[in-house]
């Protein structure tokens, strides 16, 4: 009875995007509306259904529904096949639950829109590419969620196409995605070859018993990690998330909370049995995560555009994920997953309903004493801004990134067989990076939200827009208390929840790291209010007297100290390194100079090549169509 | 008893193919130039049809059917090409010309 729910999980959505479609337009800015918001919440109703059936049945089962054979030839066979296990069942009813408020929301934020049916078909069209990546039971079903997913991001960063700058940022987020998309396909083919079936399940049985060699199993993670990592927006694929801010800001509330940045993490965390066997690719993923969470916290700490602030940071906090994923705790990554959606949702929204009132005022320095005119708007804002920075006690991303730190303290990457790191450099530079979360997030809050009096706010927030920011207000300060350390009241229904047979132990965990994780938030909170929340702050005084943000006038106090030793020092320093500087300046000129040369030689050559004329082209086929007759005849 | 020799096919198949190719690749006009392209179509049909007949298999015949069609779809895709370009505002058939991309 319950298997056939599956496959209408998936069809709500998609046939509330067909009907949006094919009406082009002729349906109103309220019927699309309703359309998309019924067919979510359809698929939202059936995800809670199918997730009490699959709790109630026996622990460890799971649903499984074939739907239709899809590829079978000798040796290899691929169908179209859902699955519900219990790391799918959290995360449908993330992307369904969030994706039900986003559209809520987005019912009132465009309603004023010329495109809106084009927007809504894109979303729920959106909805329905995440849902069958997260159920599908099949590495190539799986894909096909996955590209899904990336075609809609692409339609809606460039939903506004007649700015140019719109459209090239989308343009830049399909091709930085489909660098690893093609690195994604070459993991799964090479991992449906080595063990005979692309099923997800026989593909971990033949990994876990052995039947793949130790290099084949490093390749396939390392091309998955890959695409995860171009997927989720980490370290060497990082540019194209903060461009994405050019769609509208319910997109980008559902590419960053609900769909797209998460598929990478659900990727590993569904094939973390695969990563368990290779322990190299672990400690990458665990290392890179770790640079992304710093590098996306120190970018957001110097953007000026509220909705790049939070762009950067949801880079940040898919990093902790991904440092998460690299120790080994993938529960951890899971529930930080969930309480980034519910909050990086909030966040999203109320962002967009204050850009919205301020006149479409994004610069967070000409926004100003916000919390006056929009009350409720800035009690939303600091909400999420607190589960972000995780707040100890009141706030979901406390508990979450708690579970995050501990497990990456515990962990031990065993890289060869006698050489074991520990994973305790990765832990500090994880707390720093929890420290910028708060530091920069408070930047924003108290720039936005207080001090003088920027732009006029005008209008008010509809009512749409302010039931699923309350929801998602209870979400973030409650979705948290499911999964508490040891050393509060133990509790862990989340960890018990995904995998009741092997929990997490928590057991030798000193107090000290739970208080860690709690003092370091709070004394960002407490920097930021004396950097920018203070009447007479440093940073305000410092913005008007020094460079764009005050920053240079604060380092150039620091250093006109006058000391002669230092001086004299310093210009023996300096000769030894003029000299070192201009033989390195003059190699790098020279590879510079050389590497130019050659690049403007080859280019020359291809745009030969290239000259747009029909007979060269096929000139060209015929020539190679000899050289290859000719080799296969020779040879 | 075939009127042709198996190898005396092939022989006119490739005078066939080569006389198609160098109409694509020396002609400039594009009508001509599809015209070739069906010659060369044509050379590779031959080529199945002699198979099928020298190994008795129907298949050859099939696939000659097949390329028809192919060509037929071929030539009416190329020639709406050329009336877009022509009501376009582009009154010429020389395929050198369209090497610029326009709006």
């Amino acid at each position: 009875m319950a298997t056939f729910l599956l496959p209408l999980l998936v069809l709500c959505p998609l046939a509330a995007s067909l009907i949006i479609f094919i009406s082009a337009g002729r349906m109103g800015a309220r019927g699309a509306g309703t359309v998309a918001c019924a067919g979510i919440g359809v698929a939202a109703v059936l995800s809670i259904i199918v997730s009490v059936i699959l709790l109630s049945g026996p622990t460890g089962g799971g649903l499984q529904v074939t739907l239709w054979p899809w590829v079978h030839v000798a040796g290899f066979s691929a169908d179209i096949a859902f699955m519900l296990d219990r790391i799918s069942m959290i995360m449908i009813l993330v992307v369904t639950i969030v994706g039900l408020l986003i559209h809520v929301y987005a019912a009132g934020y465009m309603r004023d829109d010329p495109g809106i049916a084009r927007f809504f078909g894109c979303m729920t069209l959106f909805v329905a590419a995440m849902l069958v990546l997260v159920l599908s039971s099949d590495l190539l079903c799986l894909f096909i969620g996955w590209e899904g997913v990336g075609l809609c991001s692409y339609l809606l960063i460039g939903f506004w196409y007649d700015n140019p700058a719109n459209t090239a940022a989308a343009r830049k987020a399909f091709y930085v995605t489909r660098v690893g998309d093609v690195a994604l396909l070459c993991g799964l083919l090479l991992l449906a070859t080595a063990t005979g079936s692309p099923r997800i399940g026989a593909v971990l049985a033949a990994v876990t018993n052995g039947q793949v060699s130790a290099s084949g199993i490093s390749m396939a993670a390392f091309f998955i990690l890959m695409g995860a990592l171009a997927k989720s927006a980490q370290v060497p694929f990082q540019a194209w998330l903060p461009d994405a801010m050019a769609g509208p800001t319910p997109t980008s509330a559902l590419i960053h909370a609900a769909t797209m940045v998460t598929a990478g993490v659900y990727l590993i965390a569904r094939l973390h049995d695969l990563f368990v066997m290779a322990a190299p690719v672990m400690a990458l993923t665990a290392v890179l995560g770790t640079l992304t969470l710093l590098m996306g916290a120190c970018a957001a700490l110097v953007q000026s555009d509220l909705k790049r602030i939070l762009a950067w940071s949801t880079i940040s906090q898919v990093g902790y994920m991904f440092l998460a994923l690299g120790c080994g705790v993938w529960q951890a990554a899971l529930f930080h997953l969930m309480t980034h959606a519910f909050f990086k949702a909030l966040l999203f929204l109320a962002a967009g309903a204050v850009i919205m009132r301020a006149r479409h005022e994004q610069d967070i320095f000409r926004l100003g004493g916000l919390r006056h005119a929009m009350p409720g708007l800035t009690v939303a804002f600091v909400i999420g801004a607190s589960a972000l920075a995780g707040l100890p006690l009141v706030t979901a991303g406390f508990y979450s990134k708690e579970m995050i730190l501990s497990g990456v303290w515990h962990v031990r990457f065993g890289l060869t067989r006698d050489w074991t790191v520990t994973g305790h450099p990765l832990w500090a530079m994880a707390l720093l990076g929890a420290f910028l979360t708060a530091l920069y997030i408070f930047r924003c809050v108290f720039i936005v939200f207080f001090g003088k009096a920027g732009t006029v706010a005008a209008g008010r927030t509809s009512r749409l827009m302010t039931i699923p920011l309350g929801c998602l207000c209870v979400l973030s300060l409650c979705g948290g208390v499911i999964e508490m350390p040891d050393t509060l009241p133990s509790l862990h229904l989340f960890s018990a929840l995904l995998d009741p047979a092997t929990p997490l132990s928590h057991a030798d965990e000193p107090v000290w790291l739970v208080l860690a994780g709690a003092v370091v938030p709070l004394a960002g909170l407490a920097l930021a209010w004396m950097l920018w929340g203070r009447p007479s702050s440093v940073m305000r005084g410092a913005r008007t007297a020094g460079g764009p943000d005050g920053r240079h006038d604060v380092l150039s106090r620091w250093q006109d100290i006058p000391d002669r030793a230092g001086a004299a020092a310093g210009g023996l320093v300096r000769a030894a390194s003029a000299r070192v500087f201009a033989v390195r300046a003059g190699f790098l000129d020279m590879l510079a100079r050389w590497s130019g040369r050659i690049g403007r030689w080859g280019a020359r050559m291809l745009e030969r090549l290239h000259n747009g004329r029909m007979r060269w082209y096929a000139a060209w086929i015929a020539g190679g169509l000899c050289m290859a007759l000719a080799v296969a005849v020779l040879s | 008893m075939p009127a042709f020799s198996f190898n005396d096919t092939l022989v006119l198949a490739a005078i066939m193919f080569s006389v198609g190719l160098a109409g694509v690749l020396v002609r400039r006009n594009m009508v001509f130039m599809l015209m070739s392209l069906d010659i060369m179509l044509n050379a590779a049909a031959l080529v199945f049809v002699a198979a099928g007949t020298r190994w008795h298999d129907a298949a050859g015949q099939v696939m000659f059917v097949l390329i028809l069609a192919l060509a037929a779809v071929e030539t009416a895709v190329g020639l709406a090409i050329i009336l877009r370009l022509h009501a376009h505002g582009r009154p010429t058939l020389d395929a050198d010309t369209g090497n610029l991309p326009e709006g």
